[in-house]
């Protein structure tokens, strides 16, 4: 078990110093790649499951307990891309990539100044940054892409909520994989 | 240097993560015809994961069906009995509908009509999706093994889902009709007209580029109209649920597919559609003026027709079969399939059963009476008067003899039907006035 510290800089908390948490390098590869695997097998058997997003959360959670902008927009590169892989063929490599790095540099970078260890934070984390998440994703695919979508904000709020609810739990469980 | 690389090296490197991304999906966007690398790393991730995607599914279903089969039995003795009683409900249904349909291939023949016949279907299950709400593409397991190709039209018993877009070698990649990027040829079932029914990025599906001056009713059916030449004409695609005007010339029309598309387990892959000509031949003998008969509710005088030593072309009430049967009295004078070269002029029969308006007829011989039908007729409209003759023979070699012409004795000439018809039965709308050859 190691558990490395680093001093907080501007820190929101009221802690002096957060630990940053590694991973072993199985729960590293397995967890997106559940992750994914859920995500894409689920919603044949659960109508309401698209509206989840496991490799979202899964950026989120490594990016927070690492602690590291690059490890973190590299985590989010390398999930979005293996998401991207599984969409159809009018979804061109890198829109969920592009989407999900801005996610894990910004959760990261986030994660050092505040303390996202406790649930109502993580909530918030969640809830925020599928905003984030959304946008980014909607500005590729119109800003570059050209492609006609349609944004509804009432749906987007109602899925980072879900979202964030979920994140609370799985945070929880994935939490049994942090090395300390 | 140094210190600057330092300060900013999270910042360089995530610019740089992104910089290339964003240079991906323009190479990807540059050339979205080949997909090259782009396809075929997505081949490898996708084969990696169906595999295990197949077992799961095929062994939750091998689970599901040792209880749902013993929780089946229990009730089945009961089933049995109401289902008998639906078989026969059906059985009367299916009479009548033969004859329609019996009619309309007739019709079909006659106008030189190709159909389209769903030939051969490939049952396959769904094991995965895309995961997305922005990409609604399912994966099924079936693929080029099992003689799945690009652009075969899936389908369920309720209606049409989509098409396939991908192709690997145990599985293939379904868009389906809510998808944004789909679009399929479809067309309102009462009012025939046709549009484009495209899916929206939240998973409707909307019929596009119907003019807004057309009178479109919530709960109209859609079906296909063919025009995309992937699914076969008449599937059932959906009902009309919203009509609203849009923002240009046409109207905005959302639809609720046929399909439970979000809880789609299982699909059927056409994968052979023949075209072919209805064979009225193996519907036996026909006569104008049995079509006509058919969809008449009045029926002419049996005794006049029968005095006169004809055939009884209104002896089987409306809804019943009319062609094809032979009457002893009629075997003399009515043409069959035996007895009758196909372009052989026969005797005429009484004109009784005809209406004056919806009847041209032709008085010229065979050769000069023989019509070729255009297909552009097809809608029923076709009611161009034509000389009176006897015989036409389309080109599809169905043989249709008109006894209506000019008989001698001329019985007594039955009233007018139109003038019973209730508006909506005038022969003329019918496909069957529309389709009559004289």
């Amino acid at each position: 078990m190691t558990t490395r510290v680093m001093p907080f800089r501007g820190s929101v908390t009221s802690r002096e110093q957060v630990s940053v948490y590694e991973f072993g390098w199985p729960a590293i590869l397995l967890i997106p790649l559940l992750a994914t695997f859920i995500q894409i097998f689920i919603p044949v058997k659960v109508r309401f499951m698209p509206i989840i997003d496991l490799p979202f959360l899964v950026t989120i959670f490594f990016a927070t307990a690492r602690r590291n902008p690059i490890s973190g927009c590299l985590t989010g590169c390398f999930i979005g891309l293996l998401y991207d892989l599984f969409a159809g063929p009018s979804h061109p490599l890198g829109m969920y990539g592009i989407a999900l790095t801005v996610v894990g540099y910004l959760a990261s970078s986030l994660g050092v100044k505040i303390d996202v260890e406790n649930p109502g934070s993580r909530f918030l984390i969640t809830f925020g940054f599928f905003f984030i998440h959304e946008i980014v994703y909607y500005g590729v695919a119109h800003g570059l892409l050209r492609q006609a979508l349609q944004w509804s904000w009432s749906h987007t709020a109602v899925s980072a909520l879900a979202n964030a609810i979920l994140g609370i739990l799985l945070f929880a469980f994935l939490d049994r994989f942090k090395r300390r | 240097m140094d210190t600057f690389l330092g300060r900013f090296k999270n910042l360089i490197v995530f610019a740089a993560i992104l910089f290339a991304q964003v240079i991906g999906l323009a190479v990807q966007v540059r050339r979205p015809s080949d997909e090259g690398q782009t396809r075929l790393i997505r081949l490898w991730a996708i084969s990696a994961v169906t595999p295990i995607e197949t077992a799961v599914v095929h062994s939750q279903q091998w689970v599901q069906n040792i209880f749902k089969n013993y929780a089946y039995l229990r009730g089945v003795r009961r089933e049995n009995r109401e289902l008998k009683a639906q078989v026969e409900q059906m059985k009367i249904q299916q009479t009548r509908m033969e004859e329609d349909a019996r009619m309309a291939r007739r019709v079909q023949a006659l106008l030189g009509f190709k159909e389209q016949y769903v030939d051969a279907t490939i049952a396959a299950q769904v094991i995965g999706t895309s995961g997305s709400e922005q990409s609604r593409v399912l994966y099924i397991d079936k693929g080029a093994n099992d003689g799945i190709k690009v652009d075969m039209a899936v389908i369920t018993p309720s209606g049409i889902v989509g098409k396939i877009v991908q192709v690997a070698d145990n599985w293939s990649q379904v868009l389906p009709i809510n998808d944004q990027f789909s679009g399929v040829g479809a067309a309102l079932k009462d009012s025939r007209l046709q549009g484009i029914l495209k899916g929206t990025p939240s998973g409707a599906t909307t019929l596009q580029y119907i003019m807004s001056d057309e009178k479109v009713t919530p709960g109209e059916e859609v079906i296909t109209s063919g025009g995309d030449r992937i699914f076969p004409k008449g599937l059932p695609v959906g009902k009309v649920a919203t009509v609203e005007p849009g923002k240009d010339l046409f109207l905005n029309i959302r639809v609720i597919p046929a399909a439970r598309l979000d809880q789609i387990e299982e699909v059927l892959v056409v994968t052979k559609i023949t075209e072919k000509m209805p064979d009225a031949n193996a519907l036996g003998p026909l006569r104008a003026s049995d079509i006509l008969a058919e969809r008449l509710p009045t029926v002419p005088n049996k005794a006049d027709v029968d005095a006169a030593g004809n055939a009884k072309p209104g002896s089987s009430t409306p809804g019943t079969p009319a062609a094809g049967t032979t009457t002893p009295a009629a075997s003399g004078t009515r043409p069959t399939a035996s007895g009758t070269s196909p372009n052989k002029p026969v005797n005429p029969a009484p004109a009784a059963n005809k209406p004056a308006t919806t009847a041209p007829r032709t008085t010229a011989p065979s050769t000069a009476g023989t019509v070729k039908p255009k297909p552009t007729q097809a809608t029923g409209t076709a009611t161009t008067a034509k000389p009176n003759g006897g015989t036409t023979a389309p080109a599809n070699g169905v043989r249709v003899v008109d006894n209506d012409a000019p008989a001698t004795p001329k019985p007594k000439p039955a009233p007018p039907p139109e003038s019973t018809l209730p508006p909506t039965e005038q022969p003329a709308a019918t496909p069957s006035a529309g389709a009559s050859p004289q």
